[in-house]
């Protein structure tokens, strides 16, 4: 179980034969992450860890039938990697590349609207559903199976969470990272509404930073539809300064707009527990009980 | 990155939006030339690229050539916001009835663009975003059809405006997505978009900012990006170089990590330690030795940096790396200043034993760290 991916998925990755794309293939596969197929325009014929590569994801989708696509190629290119994905209806596709243009990434989630397909990124650390499959660049070993969703702006700020909530028992059962542009796929509501209806998801944790709204929007879902399981928030940046980037394209605070300050106190008026530390979202966790 | 008010009229100027006629000085006395050509009275503007510049005193009046000489020579002594004014605006003063807000951004929540348009434009903007966000109009873009003619009339319509002016405010706002289109900007703004006396529509300020990511697309930017450099602190213009996100703070625990999140999270956690941060540096994903020795040398070369915390988990980012860049680093540079190291994941064992026996004692968790970076730096305060 878990959300979006899982043992069943089967899987693509485009730019394999790049060095990110080759070297994370191996790290999926030896996760056991089902990888059946490779793209790289003009490598068709080639084999990368022992997965065949082909010139177009058309011909990829006809002979291996994938449910998913995780994409490594350079930002120039990413915009028709993920197209092409999204034509031929591969119905996940996550986009680790970043630094992609905003009117690319526009374009992208569109063409995804049009053809139901769900994109998670740019600029992500990728997905994962402990014990059963990875599609991404997390560092496999501080994740475990177990019942917290996770889901995440950010990359190592996951990996630290996560590492503590597992050292205290409280294993994952997806978890999720959005990406840190200013437009993505997957957003924290969509995610929320998926971990709702998924039977081994007994609470979530919600990792947010500075820039957007979409945290106070994300605390105005939860109050408002009554979400029937505990959230626990940690939001990042309490202390940047207005105006700045902080590492992300999205992490900006601009004209008033996207303090954490702000999405604090959105989270705490619709009844989420937000933590002080990161350490703290597994004590947070502690009050609902063990799961 | 930025525009200055000249360059994004300049953009303007091309998709025939209309703007003031004016004449961009760097000197005194370049000003009594320059205006020749140019009816008075004037209004004389500083360039810079900080917000609130007319409340900061940045915009001054001139009923002839003399007095716009002596404005330019004010504005060109003044700081803005920290900014030094290097270039002034000179144009036409323009009688106007009414000050309109006209700005096309990116909305997160729904994956596009999104046209604000007002007619309560002016300074007081973001104040009545506040207070009556009802003031401000929002049209979203289809991403599929941009904006057509029939969307900008709907938007100019929603202002008031019938017959020709209607059909000119049209004009300036499907000129003005096209204008954000084709320069990948993620900001185009005109506030106030002026109505005139004489019922015309002028951009009497102008802001553009290009998405810092398209600039491959750009060559023309990115030659003025590449020139933007030497304005730039030193150690700005190293983690550029070098591919790593720095921005200066005004505190005095230099801070190094991997991932923008985490970064945030430790500057957070030396604040809540009741410390305060120098800086942010984020390494991104798997750094090189030479990033991460770039990364200790910047920070390190602030001189309000009492103590430095390196705090790494390593995923992408090789624990062994870094450590043989913090004790190579530590040689070469012969670092005077307390040092303390956060270091688990990918090769962490490896990167353990390197600092050890070098000295130095790596810690397991990034609270314990921050809070011995904060006793640190404030033990040496004191002394300097």
């Amino acid at each position: 179980m878990g959300i979006i991916i899982n043992k069943a998925t089967k899987a693509i990755v485009q730019g394999i034969t790049g060095t990110q794309g080759s070297y994370h293939t191996k790290l999926m596969l030896e996760y056991g992450t089902n990888i059946t197929a490779g793209v790289t325009p003009g490598k068709g014929g080639a084999v990368v860890a022992g997965v065949p590569v082909y010139d177009t994801v058309q011909e990829a989708v006809e002979i291996h039938a994938p449910d998913a696509s995780i994409i490594f190629v350079p930002a120039p290119f990413a915009k028709d990697a993920a197209l092409e994905a999204i034509e031929n209806r591969v119905r996940t596709v996550v986009v680790v590349t970043e630094h992609l243009p905003i009117k690319d990434s526009i374009k992208i989630m569109a063409y995804a609207k049009q053809n139901n397909v769900t994109v998670i990124g740019p600029n992500t650390p990728g997905i994962i559903t402990p014990g059963e499959c990875k599609l991404g660049i997390m560092p496999s070993n501080v994740f475990s199976k177990g019942s917290v969703g996770v889901v995440s702006r950010s990359g190592t700020l996951t990996y630290e969470i996560a590492s503590v909530l597992s050292q205290q028992g409280f294993g994952q059962s997806t978890c999720v990272g959005v990406g840190g542009d200013m437009v993505t796929g997957l957003n924290f509501i969509e995610a929320l509404e998926l971990f709702r209806c998924d039977l081994q998801t007994k609470a979530v944790v919600l990792i947010g930073e500075i820039g957007g709204n979409l945290e106070e929007l994300t605390a105005q879902y939860i109050a408002e539809s009554g979400y029937s399981k505990p959230v626990v928030a940690y939001v990042a940046g309490r202390f940047a300064p207005a105006e700045k980037r902080m590492g992300h394209a999205g992490a900006i605070v601009m004209g008033g707009q996207g303090s954490a300050q702000s999405k604090i106190e959105a989270f705490k008026r619709a009844g989420v527990l937000v933590a002080e530390k990161p350490s703290d979202v597994a004590k947070l966790l502690g009050k609902f009980g063990v799961f | 990155m930025k525009f200055f008010e000249y360059e994004a009229k300049q953009v303007y100027a091309r998709f025939d939006i209309p703007i003031p006629h004016g004449v961009l000085v760097a000197n005194k006395e370049q000003v009594k030339d320059a205006v020749a050509k140019l009816k008075q009275p004037y209004v004389v503007k500083a360039q810079v690229l900080s917000g609130g510049r007319g409340k900061a005193g940045g915009i001054l009046f001139a009923d002839d050539a003399d007095e716009a000489a002596e404005a330019t020579a004010k504005l060109l002594e003044m700081k803005i916001s920290g900014s030094p004014v290097h270039q002034v605006l000179v144009e036409e003063k323009l009688e106007y009835v009414k000050e309109l807000f006209l700005s096309i951004t990116v909305d997160r929540l729904n994956r596009t663009y999104v046209v604000l348009t007002s007619e309560a434009g002016g300074v007081e903007i973001e104040e009545t975003a506040k207070t009556t966000p009802q003031a401000i109009i929002k049209t979203l873009v289809d991403p599929q059809l941009g904006i057509r003619d029939f969307h900008a009339m709907a938007a100019a319509q929603k202002l008031g405006y019938k017959g020709s002016q209607l059909a000119e405010l049209t004009k300036i706002i499907a000129k003005l997505y096209q204008a954000l289109i084709d320069s990948d900007a993620e900001l185009v703004e005109i506030n106030p978009l002026a109505e005139t006396s004489d019922g015309r529509f002028v951009a009497l300020d102008a802001r553009l900012t290009i998405d810092d990511n398209a600039l491959f697309r750009h060559p023309d930017y990115q030659t003025k990006a590449e020139e933007r450099k030497g304005e730039l602190l030193p150690q700005e213009r190293l983690a550029l170089q070098k591919g790593l996100a720095y921005v200066k703070l005004d505190g005095n625990i230099g801070v190094i990590g991997n991932g923008a999140g985490l970064v945030m999270a430790t500057l957070d956690l030396i604040n809540h330690f009741g410390g305060r941060p120098a800086n942010f540096l984020d390494l991104g994903g798997g750094a090189t030795l030479e990033q991460i020795d770039a990364a200790i040398e910047i920070v390190n070369s602030n001189a309000n940096v009492k103590a430095l915390l390196i705090n790494i988990l390593g995923g992408l980012t090789h624990c062994d790396v870094v450590a043989k860049a913090i004790v190579e680093t530590a040689k070469a540079v012969g670092t005077s200043k307390p040092l303390v190291v956060r270091l688990v994941g990918t090769n962490e064992k490896e990167g353990k034993k390197i600092l050890w026996e070098a000295g130095i004692e790596a810690l397991d968790s990034m609270e314990q760290a921050a809070r011995q970076a904060v006793k640190v730096a404030g033990e040496r305060t004191p002394w300097g």
